[in-house]
């Protein structure tokens, strides 16, 4: 697929995104770009669409209407290639699903090795870095099962890494979590963020928007009620939907 | 041949046959079983060796053919295995089939599942032997079809459709997650279903797996019916050849039922114990 894209148009752009499930409309015109290297974070309250348009973004859902470009490449084109799609689009869950009977280490040379085929070697070589890099030196032959949640998240995340994605997707990626482990993710995402990763967030976590986004949005029924740079967005919120759930969730 | 006399209405092992979970309620130990086993074939035999000096006991008249009853045995495990390598073999493509994203093959698949699944043993039995012919000559190559090996295709056809409901469950019984997982990571769906999903499938297979096995195992005596020198068939010969006297019937039969029993009871205890070790639910 032909795509000129150049590094200083938005790598996301979401342009008047409609997403129905039979009658019910869960995203209701939903527009926003996202420049390289940009970190955003979408908030909300449950229900309002953030999950949706994220795994809309790399078409794990077919949107109903709109258009959603990445890298110039349209997700709603019905001749898309979605595993060309995918590979430049990286995506950790909530529930990390990483495949059970599989090492970390396996985990993350997988998709390396069996979809852009490259050499097991050098991949067994960038996998050990990347699981170093998301501090789980040591933990390479553990099964999945064998470690906690917090470090299943960030073998995860090493794992979508290890295909070189120029987007990161979060699913709300801490919110199954045992509090005491939510912040080694967050702090693998920061250090993430701060290496000029493009990351697209749905998270809770209300601090780190607050420190690491360079621009939130918030989201209720399908649309974006809200949004702006972190500072102005939770000092002052303009819109009285924002303010409440703000006050409910600070 | 004498063994059609006591068939009339039907084997159990004719009805539809469906993957239930066993739940054992008592267990014996195979070795118990054994010595109880041998100690009643002991007990009719010692009561008979004092009626008469001429006549062979039933227990020598086991031992006397006993390397002949159990190459027929041998042949019984024989076929058994070999169905159940070619109907798992079968049954692995026909569960992929029927999990197939193109209707056409889906609903192929599912009726041919569904006919070999809902038929009777004996009767495809039945079908194979007299629809195929004893010889075909492929390229003026005469290859000779032996009644053991059509036999042996008979029963692989309903191994193989019970093999593919099985893969069918178990492909089923994994998360979608891991297939969304295997999605945003770029693999295409035939390298998830063998990377990712099947490896995975493995162990939840393995317990009714090992269940039809067991029940194929016990159904190979049906060969004897269309013919083949298999356990039962050389049972009723040795029979015969001892002038088939009425007191010879529960002890050659018995000895029948014994080895048979002996091969498929730790085969079951090995199945529940599997089915609790990996929680099958």
């Amino acid at each position: 697929m032909a795509s000129n894209w150049t590094p200083d148009q938005p790598i996301v752009e979401c342009v008047d995104v409609r997403k129905s499930f039979g009658s019910f409309e869960v995203l209701k015109g939903i527009s926003l770009s996202v420049r390289k290297g940009e970190v955003i974070c979408i908030i909300g309250p449950s229900g309002s669409g953030k999950s949706t348009l994220i795994r809309c973004i790399n078409a794990l859902q077919p949107i109903s209407a709109g258009s959603i470009k990445v890298e110039g490449i349209d997700v709603s084109d019905p001749q898309l290639d979605k595993l060309a799609l995918r590979r430049k689009v990286g995506m950790v869950f909530q529930q990390y699903n990483l495949f059970p009977h599989k090492t970390a280490l396996q985990n993350v040379m997988m998709a390396p090795i069996h979809v852009l085929g490259q050499d097991r070697r050098e991949v067994e070589t960038r996998a050990r870095a990347l699981l170093a890099k998301v501090r789980l030196a040591g933990k390479e032959d553990s099964y999945p099962g064998e470690l906690s949640g917090g470090q299943q998240q960030r073998v995860a995340i090493a794992r979508s890494l290890a295909m070189r994605p120029g987007v990161m997707l979060f699913d709300e990626v801490t919110a199954a979590l045992d509090p005491e482990t939510v912040k080694e993710v967050l702090v693998t995402i920061r250090e993430l963020a701060e290496d000029g990763m493009t990351c697209i967030l749905v998270t809770h976590e209300m601090n780190f928007a607050r420190e690491v986004a360079d621009h939130v949005y918030f989201t209720d029924r399908g649309v974006i009620v809200e949004h702006g740079p972190p500072d102005t967005f939770f000092a002052a919120p303009k819109d009285e939907r924002t303010q409440r759930f703000l006050s409910q969730i600070l | 041949m004498s063994t059609t006399r006591h068939t009339p209405n039907g084997f159990a092992i004719l009805l539809p046959y469906r993957v239930t979970p066993i739940r054992m309620i008592f267990q014996i130990s195979p070795l118990s079983t054994a010595v109880l086993c041998f100690g009643s074939v002991m007990v009719v035999s010692s009561a008979w060796s004092l009626s008469g000096p001429t006549v062979l006991s039933p227990l020598e008249v086991i031992v006397k053919w006993a390397p002949l009853l159990l190459t027929g045995f041998a042949f019984n495990i024989a076929i058994s295995l070999l169905a159940m390598l070619l109907g798992t073999i079968a049954g692995l493509w026909l569960g992929l089939a029927l999990l197939s994203e193109i209707k056409m093959v889906a609903a192929v698949s599912w009726f041919v599942t569904q006919v070999f699944r809902n038929a009777p043993w004996l009767v495809l039995l039945f079908f194979v032997m007299f629809l195929v012919p004893f010889q075909v000559t492929i390229f003026k190559t005469t290859i000779p079809l032996p009644d053991w090996q059509k036999a042996t295709v008979g029963f692989a056809l309903p191994v193989m459709a019970n093999v593919a409901e099985v893969v069918r469950g178990a492909v089923r019984s994994i998360p979608s997650t891991q297939w969304e997982a295997a999605e945003s990571l770029s693999f295409t769906r035939r390298q998830t279903m063998w990377l990712i999903i099947l490896p995975q499938c493995i162990k939840r297979m393995l317990p009714p797996w090992m269940n039809i096995y067991s029940l194929v195992t016990m159904s190979t005596v049906l060969a004897s019916i269309v013919g083949v020198s298999e356990m039962l068939t050389l049972t009723a010969q040795v029979h015969a050849a001892e002038g088939g006297r009425p007191e010879l019937f529960a002890p050659l039969y018995g000895f029948a039922l014994l080895c048979f029993f002996l091969y498929c009871y730790p085969i079951n205890l090995w199945t529940a114990h599997l089915e609790r070790r990996f929680h099958v639910r």
